[in-house]
C-alpha cells in the first residue's frame, strides 16, 4: 500500500497547491501540499494523489554511476 | 519510465550478484518489512538470484494484513448505518472481518465506496451533505501525512459530515516488538523506502544501537534490493551495525518534516493493536483533542465481537516465524478467489506473494 511511482510536473497550480503530472505517459492531477517546493520538469515521488518528495536526480545518477562502475569491475 | 527502467538493468544485475556472492560466507536470515518490498523481490525473482545461504523473510509491512478484526468490524457495523457512506482504499474491500466483509456488505446494498486518495473522501463529503462520509483511515508513514492533509482541509472547511476511522500505523514500534521476541531471527533489515521518504532514517536507529543489528532503507527496483542486500551481507561480514540509506533518490536523514509536521498537527502518538503482534505502544495514533469531532468513533454503532479464523497462520506469517506453505489452508482452503485472512486479500500480503509467485 506504500506503493509510490514517480511522475514528472507538467504544470503547476499556485492558488490550488496542486500539479499536474505526467505518469508513463498518464496525466493526473496531484496535491503539493506534502511537497511544496517544486517547479515544471522536476520529478516527484507519488504517494495516494500526493506528491510525498521531490526525486534527487544527481542522486539517482550516482547510484547508478557507482552500480555501473562496481558491475564493470568483475 | 525514468528512475524505474534505469534500475532494472540486467548486466548491472548480474555484477551485483556476483558482488553478494562473494562477499558472503555463512547463513543469514534478512526481513523485507515492507509488503511492497515482497512483490518486488517475487517479481523480479530476487530469491532465486541470490546465494541460497541468504534468506528473505517477509515481514508486517502490510497495513490490509495487520488490520485488527476489532477495527474491520467496527467499519462494517458503521456501513450498515443507513446514514452513512463508508470510503476506503480499495484493498481494504475483500478482507474477512468476524463475520463480514466490505465487499459483502457492499452486495447487501450498503454505500461503500473505493477511493485512491483521501482527498477523494472530502469530495464526496461534499456531495452528500445529507450523509455522514467515514473514511477508514488505514495505513502506514507513508499514508499517514495524505489523511492528516485531507482532515485538515475538512476543518478549514468546516465539513461537519466527513469522519474518519482511525487505524493508521507506525512502522519503528512493530520492528521493535519483532526484536524483542526471541520466535523471530533476523540478522537484518530491508528497511521500507518509503515510509522512509516521510520518516527519515533517526526513527531505526535502535536497531542498531540497542540491538546490534544491520539495516539498509532501500527502493522497490531490482538494483535497488540487490544493492540494499550487498549492503546488508557487507555490515554483516564486516561485523558492523549501521542504519544505512541505499535508497538515496528519495531518502533523506531527516525525512519529510513537513509531512511529519501534518500528522502530529492532527494525531497524538497512542498504542495500537496490530494482527499478529497484539497491542504495540506508541506504534499508532488517536486525535488530538482540537480534531475529536472528526472522530468516526463518536458514532454509535453495535460491533459484535471480534473473532478470528483458528486455522489461519496469518499473525505468524506477519512476524516472519512462519512461511504460508507451513499453513495448512494455504491453497487448499485459502486462494486469492476465496481468502481466508488478509494475507491473502491483499496485493501485498505474503500469503498471496507465495500463491502467485511460488510454484
Amino acid at each position: 500500500m506504500c506503493l509510490s511511482v514517480p511522475g514528472k510536473i507538467i504544470r503547476i497550480d499556485e492558488n490550488m497547491n496542486m500539479a499536474e503530472v505526467d505518469v508513463g505517459g498518464f496525466l493526473r492531477d496531484i496535491s503539493l501540499d506534502l511537497c511544496p517546493d517544486v517547479s515544471v520538469g522536476e520529478y516527484v515521488l507519488i504517494h495516494a494523489g500526493f506528491a510525498i518528495q521531490k526525486i534527487d536526480e544527481e542522486e539517482a545518477m550516482e547510484t547508478l554511476n557507482f552500480l555501473k562502475k562496481m558491475a564493470e569491475m568483475e | 519510465m525514468k528512475f524505474i527502467d534505469e534500475f532494472r538493468d540486467g548486466g548491472i544485475a548480474r555484477g551485483l550478484i556476483q558482488k553478494i556472492e562473494k562477499s558472503s560466507s555463512r547463513p543469514i536470515q534478512l526481513m523485507e518489512v515492507c509488503g511492497t518490498h515482497t512483490v518486488s523481490i517475487f517479481r523480479y525473482g530476487i530469491r532465486k538470484l541470490i546465494p541460497p545461504q541468504i534468506q528473505l523473510i517477509s515481514g508486517p509491512g502490510c497495513p490490509v494484513c495487520v488490520t485488527p478484526n476489532s477495527d474491520i468490524d467496527y467499519a462494517i457495523a458503521l456501513s450498515r448505518r443507513k446514514d452513512v457512506i463508508l470510503v476506503t482504499f480499495g484493498d481494504m474491500m475483500r478482507v474477512p472481518g468476524s463475520t463480514s466483509s466490505l465487499l459483502k456488505e457492499k452486495a447487501e446494498g450498503r454505500d461503500i465506496r473505493v477511493v485512491y486518495s483521501s482527498l477523494d473522501a472530502l469530495k464526496i463529503a461534499e456531495e452528500n451533505p445529507d450523509k455522514k462520509v467515514v473514511f477508514f483511515a488505514i495505513g502506514f508513514e507513508t499514508t499517514s501525512p495524505t489523511i492528516a492533509v485531507a482532515i485538515l482541509h475538512a476543518k478549514e472547511e468546516r465539513l461537519r459530515n466527513l469522519f474518519f476511522l482511525n487505524s493508521q500505523k507506525k512502522i519503528p514500534p512493530a520492528i521493535f516488538t519483532l526484536l524483542q521476541s526471541k520466535r523471530v531471527k533476523i540478522n537484518g533489515f530491508i528497511l521500507p523506502g518509503h515510509v522512509s521518504t516521510i520518516i527519515g532514517s533517526d526513527p531505526y536507529q535502535f536497531i542498531a544501537k540497542e540491538f546490534f543489528r544491520p539495516a539498509v532503507i532501500t527502493g522497490f527496483e531490482p538494483l535497488d534490493i540487490l544493492q540494499g542486500i550487498w549492503m546488508l551481507v557487507r555490515q554483516i561480514e564486516e561485523g558492523r551495525a549501521e542504519i544505512e540509506i541505499q535508497y538515496k533518490r528519495v531518502v533523506h536523514k531527516e525525512g519529510n518534516p513537513l509531512a511529519l509536521r501534518k500528522v502530529l498537527e492532527v494525531f497524538e502518538i497512542n498504542q495500537a493493536q496490530w494482527r499478529g503482534l497484539g497491542w504495540i505502544p506508541e506504534s499508532g495514533y488517536r486525535f488530538k483533542a482540537s480534531f475529536q469531532e472528526l472522530d468516526a468513533r463518536n458514532l454509535y454503532v453495535e460491533v459484535e465481537t471480534p473473532r478470528e479464523h483458528p486455522e489461519c497462520k496469518c499473525g505468524e506469517v506477519l512476524q516472519g516465524i512462519k512461511t504460508p506453505l507451513q499453513c495448512r489452508l494455504f491453497r487448499i482452503v485459502c486462494n486469492p478467489e476465496n481468502p481466508v485472512g488478509p494475507c491473502m486479500v491483499s496485493v501485498e500480503g505474503t500469503c498471496q506473494a507465495y500463491y502467485k509467485f511460488q510454484s
